[in-house]
């Protein structure tokens, strides 16, 4: 299909043809010829946000919760620069997100133009690719390409920046069909030679553990099933790291929880004690893997990854599979029923004995007693009470993260939405509105802390005009809690800088946006605060305020390896000064 | 013994940018471990501690489509994970097809290089990624133009020593030579080391063109 039109009508024409529903964007002097398309269609909504950053985020968590590619739309310069921060959480947390920029007329890139920056020059290091469109009969080329970059391999972001000039041009739109790519063809088909070589030795371990991670939510629904099904052909136990929870259900016979650094004592020590590791989809990230020179020693290792650079760089593996989870997996399942293999079942009783010793520690524990609400409390009871509804979780980034990872038992995948690589504080509400846009009938909970929701708020504007009901469910203790931890762990319990004084007033926060405000100050009150929440039509911020200095645990301390974590129980006052010596203080 | 002339430094020279090459973009931060034979081991907070595994020198062929803003990616990919760089040469080779070459000597340990050539294979724009030095079957050369001022019993060495080595007089006043000499890295590291006390003025190097023998491309 060619035909000729402006730049500006190619953006959203390509926009139909890749079937976008929705966008994420905010205008400015030099995407305006593209919103004046958009206002004159009806096919693609565009969701107006408050601050670009949040548009990025809103394109993560549509795209996380649907399997789709996420959209946003900024302007040139502080929209551009403003978009690095989500594209760089993309990158890390390998979210397929497709953002187009304005840039200033061609003739004026280079000359400081007003609101010009070089683009695709800062977001490089943050993107999957970019391109910059100089001529208009490359556009709708172009924009194809970026979507099947986005979503093909390893997913991940790109920046299509296009000139004002260019958007105004009249130029021959090529469709979606044409367009295969020179040089990018990712392999999704494993070497059937390995995954025969990983079949036999996962046939003979004593040992085994499944270690899974986003990369199997990332593959779809098959790889998800596909699991499920290898794990109980096999009985292996399956732990998963902060990215992958959902693929396997948390109610499942074989699971051990997560993994790494707030991970449970039983999925831990079985990652240090296994025979046989089988890594899918997972990046051996140094939040799983604590000390690398301790990590797992007595393993063989097993890695599917669909990203070549992923396998052996940051643990040598025995059989490293190039391929997509849903693929190799597929071939994995056919040749362990076809060759009849069976797990040696009485060495994995005796694996399942040992785990049980490692459950019974109950790492998870922490004590509610009285009126003051733990932190872990109002996530389980959280649960509780949305578990039988259509749920999505986001987070921002801190402890009440690590707690909704432990505490909220995901069944489904593509219903958790946290920043995982990045870290990025501020994620979890623009998440949300992107999670809500996809799901409008779903409740999607933001669960956040007093300090991360702060970073954008102002997206609560966005969820009042757009109509989307998210819930934020504040663990409020006045402190960043996980800096305050680092520091009583790391800097002798001087708290510098992280205690915030002033916080608003969540409940008249919400008032004042138009939105409700809900708070919780007592553990007998919460069961009410948290229906009432749900109830609500319009979107909530429920200030839940727990105990001030709950922290989280158990832990594995900088520096240290799987088997010497950091127990509830354990973590006194002098325990917590003494857990990381002084090689791992300059670790972060 | 300090080669003053020899390290990361040179890639600040670029023999020949690319097209819609030049928007400010260049290496910054390359030099980061280069020259003091260290390496770091990039990928984890608690990676293994520094200086353990024997570095390697390796020479990477990379076929690149020739797009603008190529030369920054992959320049980016070294210096943004803190690999080194040698020797960079890049130029286009088949002009129908669009498609450059990029020459990358670097160095690091055996994982590194793996991880390297990982990072550049799954680049959108990249085509195939050969390791020259594992093949075993390649032949090196760099050009070098060397300038060098004297008079007297200095000045006939010079000339003496450019004839031994087979470098060509390309440019005379009566008190300095432009001698072009074409050849290994070693070669051109040895003749300039011959040239200082004769009066090396300056030094511009191509960087390592290489290619496999034998009648298969890349």
């Amino acid at each position: 299909m060619t035909r000729q039109m402006t730049g500006a009508e190619m953006v959203v024409q390509a926009l139909i043809d890749q079937g976008v529903e929705h966008i994420f964007g905010y205008p400015g002097g030099a995407v305006l010829p593209i919103y004046d398309e958009i206002f004159q269609q009806e096919k693609v909504q565009h969701i107006l946000v408050r601050h670009e950053q949040g548009a990025g985020h809103a394109a993560e968590g549509y795209a996380r919760s649907t399997g789709k590619v996420g959209v946003a739309l900024v302007t040139s310069g502080p929209g551009a620069t403003n978009m690095v921060t989500p594209l760089t959480d993309a990158l890390m947390d390998s979210i397929p997100m497709v953002c187009i920029t304005g840039q200033v007329a061609t003739h004026l890139i280079g000359s400081d133009a007003f609101q010009e920056c070089d683009t695709v020059g800062i977001t490089r290091p943050s993107t999957k690719h970019n391109w910059l469109v100089k001529d208009v009969n490359d556009l709708g080329r172009i924009l194809h390409e970026a979507f099947y970059v986005a979503r093909s391999g390893r997913p991940g972001p790109v920046v299509v920046d296009i000139p004002k000039d260019v958007q105004f041009a009249t130029g021959t739109y090529h469709g979606p069909q044409n367009v295969e790519h020179k040089t990018y063809h990712p392999q999704v088909r494993g070497d059937i030679g390995r995954i025969r070589a990983a079949v036999e030795l996962m046939a003979r371990a004593k040992k085994p553990v499944f270690y899974t991670g986003g990369g199997v939510v990332n593959s779809g629904p098959e790889a998800t099933r596909l699991l499920r099904e290898l794990v109980a052909a096999t009985g292996f136990p399956v732990t998963s790291t902060l990215m992958g929870l959902g693929a396997y259900p948390a109610s499942g016979e074989n699971w051990l929880g997560m993994l790494g650094m707030h991970g449970t004592y039983e999925a831990n020590n079985a990652m240090h004690d296994c025979d046989v590791m089988i890594a899918i989809g997972a990046r051996f990230d140094d939040r799983i893997t604590g000390r690398l020179d301790a990590f797992s020693p007595g393993s063989k290792k097993i890695h599917i990854d669909i990203d070549p650079s992923s396998i052996n760089k940051n643990v040598r593996v025995d059989i490293g599979i190039l391929g997509d989870v849903a693929h190799v997996l597929e071939d994995m399942l056919a040749i362990w029923k076809e060759s009849g293999h069976k797990a040696d079942e009485k060495a994995l009783a005796g694996w399942w004995g040992e785990i049980d010793r490692w459950r019974a520690r109950r790492s998870l524990a922490y004590r509610q007693s009285g009126e003051t609400i733990m932190p872990q409390y109002a996530i389980q009871r959280l649960y509780e009470k949305t578990r039988d509804r259509k749920t999505f979780i986001t987070t921002e980034v801190g402890q009440h993260q690590m707690w909704a990872a432990q505490f909220y038992g995901f069944e489904e995948p593509n219903r958790w939405m946290t920043s995982g690589g990045l870290g990025t504080m501020g994620y979890g509400l623009p998440a949300a509105i992107g999670a809500q846009t996809a799901h409008r009938d779903a409740l999607v909970i933001d669960i956040a802390g007093d300090a991360s929701i702060l970073m954008n708020m102002q997206e609560m504007s966005t969820a009042v005009q757009h109509e989307l009901p998210v819930k934020v469910f504040i663990l409020n203790n006045q402190y960043m809690g996980m800096v305050r931890q680092w520091q009583q762990l790391l800097h002798g319990n001087r708290l510098s800088h992280s205690y915030t004084e002033a916080l608003p007033d969540f409940v008249k926060l919400a008032e004042a946006y138009g939105g409700i405000g809900i708070r919780a100050e007592k553990a007998s009150e919460l069961d009410d605060a948290i229906d009432a929440m749900i109830a609500a039509k319009g979107p909530v911020l429920f200030d839940c305020r727990v105990a001030n200095l709950a922290n989280c645990f158990p832990m594995i301390p900088s520096g240290k390896a799987h088997n010497e974590m950091l127990l509830p129980e354990d973590a006194t006052d002098a325990a917590i000064a003494e857990a990381i010596d002084a090689e791992g203080r300059a670790l972060v | 013994m300090v080669l003053w002339f020899r390290g990361p430094a040179k890639a600040k020279s670029l023999p020949l940018p690319l097209a819609g090459e030049g928007r400010g973009e260049g290496p910054e931060r390359n030099e980061r471990e280069a020259g003091d034979g260290k390496t770091m081991q990039p990928g984890s907070v608690y990676a293994i501690k520094e200086g353990k595994d024997r570095t390697e020198q390796h020479t990477l062929s990379i076929l690149v489509d020739n797009e603008p803003g190529i030369l920054a990616r992959v320049i980016g990919l070294f210096s943004g994970r803190g690999y080194n760089i040698e020797s960079l040469t890049v130029s286009e080779t088949e002009h129908e097809k669009h498609r450059s070459r990029i020459t990358v000597v670097t160095n690091g340990s055996p994982a590194v290089i793996e991880q390297i050539k990982a990072q550049l294979e799954r680049m959108v724009l990249v085509h195939r990624v050969t390791d020259l030095t594992v093949t075993g079957r390649s032949i090196e050369r760099e050009l070098a133009l060397i300038k060098v001022r004297g008079s007297g019993d200095a000045r006939v060495e010079a000339l003496r020593l450019a004839d031994a080595f087979r470098a060509r007089v390309i440019d005379a006043t009566t008190e300095s030579f432009v001698f072009e000499l074409t050849g290994r890295t070693d070669k051109i590291d040895q003749f300039l080391l011959l040239m200082q006390p004769l009066g090396l003025v300056e030094v511009s190097r191509t960087g390592v063109a290489a290619i496999a023998r034998g009648p298969e491309a890349m």
